[in-house]
């Protein structure tokens, strides 16, 4: 029956093998260069545990095989419990893997830190100094994606667009519940959380349409909340955000307040202009005219506010908008 | 105030028959079917006379023993209803796609993956763990009943309540459609209003009182209760790995049991711990939740981890390898088990430094995990291993589990878990560990004591048949979730559009069925163990060789475990006096002193049970009358001094005679 086993390990590790570079498995072929990274960092920690974890399987099988009762040949010792040497090898041996999948873990959870800027736009392109990241503001409501382009004045329901080789910045927000904002072809995920805003930088690398998504369950509408994220070349682009300014619509406060309302499915919507400080307020909980914005309300109880945008790097946390005494 | 008194509002509170739901086909036929059976059941316990037996028996008694195999028949019973809900999933995913919206709504499907994850960690796995420590442990350290043995019944009880009250939502009411966890602001009481996210709460705070109150009483028992000469390190390693975990326990359900009183307060008297708006942060729950929740998973699996070394050694007949690092790494799992919380939420959005900091401890877990494994490997290097069902059930682990144990590494690196969190991945990596590890164990564990406990021992042929089963079922309904995880396919959903997704999931259903014919396997192994009892029998009390105390009693043992307390003088006590040709006492008995049971833990529970239907329901006259009832049962109970009776020394003589003229025979 060992035998068995040992060919169905076998044939397991084939089989998945197989599937991994034959299957459009998108998180192993992703076409953003911060998934190709992780897809990287996913490999080279995988190959760096396979060292101790293919012997391990194969010495349990060999060992249940060799040493079976009926195997009067192998050598049987009875009161053999301890050797030094061996301790300090299965101690060792694990602590080394760790060591270096430790040391990897540090270096590139800071250079994939989602809050991080990109430095580069793929492994051989540097982004260039005079390149501003696109900038998206994301609000996941229940349950759909509004997606405001501030710099463009434009905003959409459940579609996503940007140009090819162009670093984005998203900032991410919730009406209510708690999502997670996710393109996998794209980068990795994080949440989205009302009255507090978080950022990843990301960027698509190849034109396309690729699927995005909430990847943390909100509730009754949570299995339909997707969109398209089109990656397109800069002229398709601004062919797409004039489209979205022919639409006409305008998405005001009150018209805010409408779309909020909790509905599955929905189209996508197109507006061509946006207020202002839509954004903000919704970040801020005071949509409604007459509500006082947290980010005030913290001024006075607080200690002071600091713009989220001036903080560079790890201080531009979750929370940090809603909560404005945030330092260092 | 007086005169908007509502009397129909203050009895049912928002209990009305709309609750019962009449509508819904599934749970119409699923209430069908329980109602019959448990009438059936019930008559049939009339017609055979056997509630007197029952009552004074079982749900009254104090004996450890018995308490640990009602904790086993409720983990074994409540593992029915959580996988007929892993079932339902799986075909509903396996239906659902493109213009098939499958046969649950989301509505229900919601639901069912939230009362799966409850029912299998709170009322299957711990129960059973549970039961097998409280089996064992006075057993294995040689001492006759727990330290506070009204405590272990109450306890019970007080799971068993919780599990009551849990399954009274699939009939009356709803139960949560928020997921295991109840994260916020989704279980708040603006977005789940009804009375879900209640019985959820209620139902793990009964449960939860039973678990901590069973984690002291366990820990003390551990600590003071050990037989002479049984210092810290000739404990065995299962009663080491069950202390680790007590210990836990204790320190971790607190935290449960105060994060679900939070949401309480936010729910019911609008408070604003967790809620979107006046200051309250969800953020909290997710960390408070994760304290308790990642140490849970080692409440869960350290036993086991002593479950598999006792069992490697005894089946490799060799003593444990490497027993002092074993403890050793029991016990830095314990403590690293605590610094590992944030792993569950990388992408929350802490910063570089801290998301590295949590995915690091993690990994370093697995270096004294690494540890054990190795450990039980060099156990079986140069034994002699005999491949009974027990053994059968490590190997299967020690492969499997070490696979579960890779990917979680995998995804304690945080870049890797921004495209892995809450995905498929995920659930196939924690099935693994909890299937692969904690499932085998539990099998193993009651594969391996059943005929302590029964005096016959398993089916060897059925046993095979649900091992093979379960592990080839494993492999089928979970590998092809990892798959899917490398898609970017993520948990929770009901309904697909991408057609190529839909094989995988057919193959995770194929999975699921064979490890439906796993647990019928497993069921029927014990109707046809207890047919055959008697050419199963063992009259040893030691019928695998065995090297720890408990062998040393008969099968089952008696009321009182041992004659005369053990003295323990080397690790694997019982080898040890076997190898010096030890001699059962056969006279100069005396009277053992032993505790009496009582009628107070069943009816604290169900008085708990009613208290906390009512408070689910608001109906707020009957949550007052049964809190008052609650506390008045237990002070009235401190009244009854009546708690211990003597065994005389001729009964422990007629007792032990007995054993010595079976033994003779064997």
């Amino acid at each position: 029956m060992q035998i068995f086993k040992y060919l169905r390990g076998v044939s397991l590790t084939l089989l998945v093998a197989a599937l991994l570079s034959g299957c459009d498995a998108v998180v192993m072929s992703p076409s953003g260069d911060v998934a190709v990274q992780q897809r990287d960092l996913l490999v080279w920690s995988t190959i760096l545990m396979l060292l101790v974890i293919v012997p391990v399987i194969v010495l349990t099988l060999w060992f249940a095989w060799r040493y079976r009762a009926s195997n009067t040949e192998a050598t049987y010792k009875p009161d053999w419990t301890h050797s030094t040497v061996l301790e300090l090898v299965i101690w060792a041996v694990p602590l080394l893997i760790i060591i270096a999948l430790g040391a990897m873990t540090w270096v590139y959870t800071h250079k994939l830190d989602p809050y991080r800027p990109l430095d580069r736009i793929d492994a051989s392109t540097p982004v260039p100094a005079d390149l501003e990241p696109l900038t998206v503001e994301v609000v996941a409501l229940d349950w759909k994606w509004l997606f405001i382009y501030p710099e463009q004045g434009i905003a959409t329901v459940n579609e996503l667009a940007a140009p090819v080789d162009h670093p984005i910045r998203f900032k991410i927000t919730a009406s209510t519940m708690m999502n997670s904002f996710f393109i996998p072809a794209m980068a990795g995920q994080i949440y989205a959380m009302a009255g507090m805003e978080t950022k990843l930088h990301g960027v698509i690398n190849e034109p396309g349409v690729y699927q995005g998504f909430s990847a943390n369950y909100s509730g009754a509408g949570y299995s339909h909340m997707k969109f398209q994220f089109h990656g397109l070349s800069e002229a398709d682009f601004q062919a797409w955000v004039d489209k979205n300014k022919a639409s006409g619509n305008t998405l005001s406060r009150d018209v805010y307040k409408e779309l909020e309302v909790p509905s599955i499915k929905d189209p996508v919507k197109r507006y061509a202009s946006v207020d202002p400080t839509l954004y903000h307020a919704i970040l801020n909980r005071c949509v409604d005219p007459g509500t006082v914005c947290m980010e005030d309300m913290m001024y006075h109880s607080g200690h002071g506010k600091q713009d989220a945008d001036s903080a560079e790097g790890h201080d531009a946390h979750a929370g940090h908008d809603a909560h404005g005494g945030h330092h260092e | 105030m007086f005169e908007n008194l509502d009397l129909t509002k203050l009895i049912f509170g928002r209990l009305t028959w709309d609750a019962i739901p009449f509508h819904d086909p599934i749970i119409l036929a699923t209430f069908a079917v329980v109602a019959v059976g448990g009438v059936a059941m019930l008559a049939a316990l009339t017609r055979y006379k056997l509630w007197g037996y029952l009552w004074t028996e079982w749900f009254t008694s104090i004996d450890h023993k018995k308490i640990g195999i009602m904790y086993i028949i409720l983990g074994l019973v409540m593992l029915l209803r959580g996988f007929a809900d892993a079932i339902m999933m799986r075909l509903q995913q396996a239906m659902a796609f493109g213009d098939n919206m499958g046969y649950l709504p989301p509505d229900h499907y919601d639901q069912i993956f939230t009362a799966h994850g409850v029912i299998m960690i709170f009322f299957v796995a711990m129960p059973l763990v549970t039961g097998i420590m409280n089996y064992l442990i006075p057993l294995q350290i040689g001492t006759r009943d727990v330290a506070f043995p009204f405590l272990n019944n109450f306890s019970f009880w007080m799971t068993a309540g919780g599990a009551v009250l849990m399954m009274m939502s699939l009939f009356v009411g709803e139960f949560a459609k928020t997921g295991w966890l109840a994260y916020p602001p989704l279980s708040g009481i603006l977005q789940s209003p009804g009375v879900g996210v209640d019985y959820y709460i209620w139902s793990l705070q009964i449960a939860g009182v039973g678990t901590l109150l069973s984690g002291i009483n366990l820990l003390v028992t551990i600590v003071k209760m050990r037989a002479p000469g049984m210092s810290l390190m000739k404990m065995p390693v299962f009663t080491w790995t069950s202390l680790c975990t007590n210990v836990l326990i204790v320190a971790a359900f607190p935290v449960l049991t105060a994060v679900l009183g939070m949401l309480t307060l936010d729910r019911y008297l609008g408070t604003a711990f967790f809620t979107n708006d006046m200051g309250g942060n969800a953020m909290m729950y997710v960390n408070l939740i994760w304290i308790w929740g990642h140490p849970e998973v080692y409440i869960l699996i350290l036993p086991v981890f002593g479950i598999f070394s006792e069992i490697v050694a005894t089946y490799s007949r060799k003593p444990l390898f490497g027993y002092t690092s074993m403890v050793y790494a029991t016990v830095v799992i314990t403590v690293l088990s605590y610094l590992v919380w944030l792993h569950h939420f990388f992408t929350m959005g802490s910063g570089a430094s801290v998301n590295s900091f949590f995915g690091i401890t993690t990994m370093i877990i697995s270096i004294p995990t690494g540890a054990k494994i190795f450990n039980w490997l060099f156990t079986m290097f140069r034994g002699r291993i005999k491949f009974d069902v027990p053994m059968l059930w490590t190997v299967g682990f020690m492969v499997t589990f070490v696979i579960g144990g890779m990917t979680g590494v995998l995804l304690a690196v945080p870049p890797v878990d921004f495209v892995l969190h809450n995905s498929l991945f995920l659930i196939a990596h924690f099935h693994n560990v909890i299937i692969g590890g904690v499932l085998f164990g539990l099998f193993a564990g009651i594969t391996y004591w059943f005929p302590k406990a029964t005096g016959y021992k398993l089916d060897e042929f059925w046993g095979k048949m649900s091992f093979w089963f379960w592990l080839i079922g494993f492999y089928f309904a979970f590998m092809p979730l990892y798959v899917l995880g490398l898609m970017g396919v993520t948990r929770r959903v009901s309904h697909f559009e991408d057609q190529s997704l839909q094989i995988w999931f057919q193959i995770a259903a194929f999975g699921a069925v064979l490890i439906a014919v796993g647990i019928a396997a497993f069921a029927i192994q014990l109707i046809v163990s207890f047919r055959r009892r008697e050419a199963l029998v063992d009259e040893t009390g030691d019928p695998w060789d065995g090297r720890t105390l408990e062998w040393s009693t008969s099968s089952p043992p008696p009321p009182y475990n041992f004659a005369f307390t053990p003295r323990v003088h080397d690790l694997d006590a019982w080898w040890q006096m076997k190898q010096h040709g030890f001699k059962r006492p056969e006279s100069g008995f005396i009277p053992i002193h032993m505790p009496k049971g009582t009628w107070a833990g069943i009816v604290l529970s169900a008085i708990s049970v009613a208290c906390g239907f009512a408070l689910i329901w608001h109906m707020w006259l009957a949550a007052a009358v049964t809190f008052v009832a609650l506390i008045g049962t237990a002070i009235y109970h401190t009244f009854n001094y009546d708690r211990d009776y003597y065994i005389p020394a001729e009964e422990v003589e007629r007792i032990e005679a007995e054993r010595t003229k079976v033994l003779a025979n064997v």
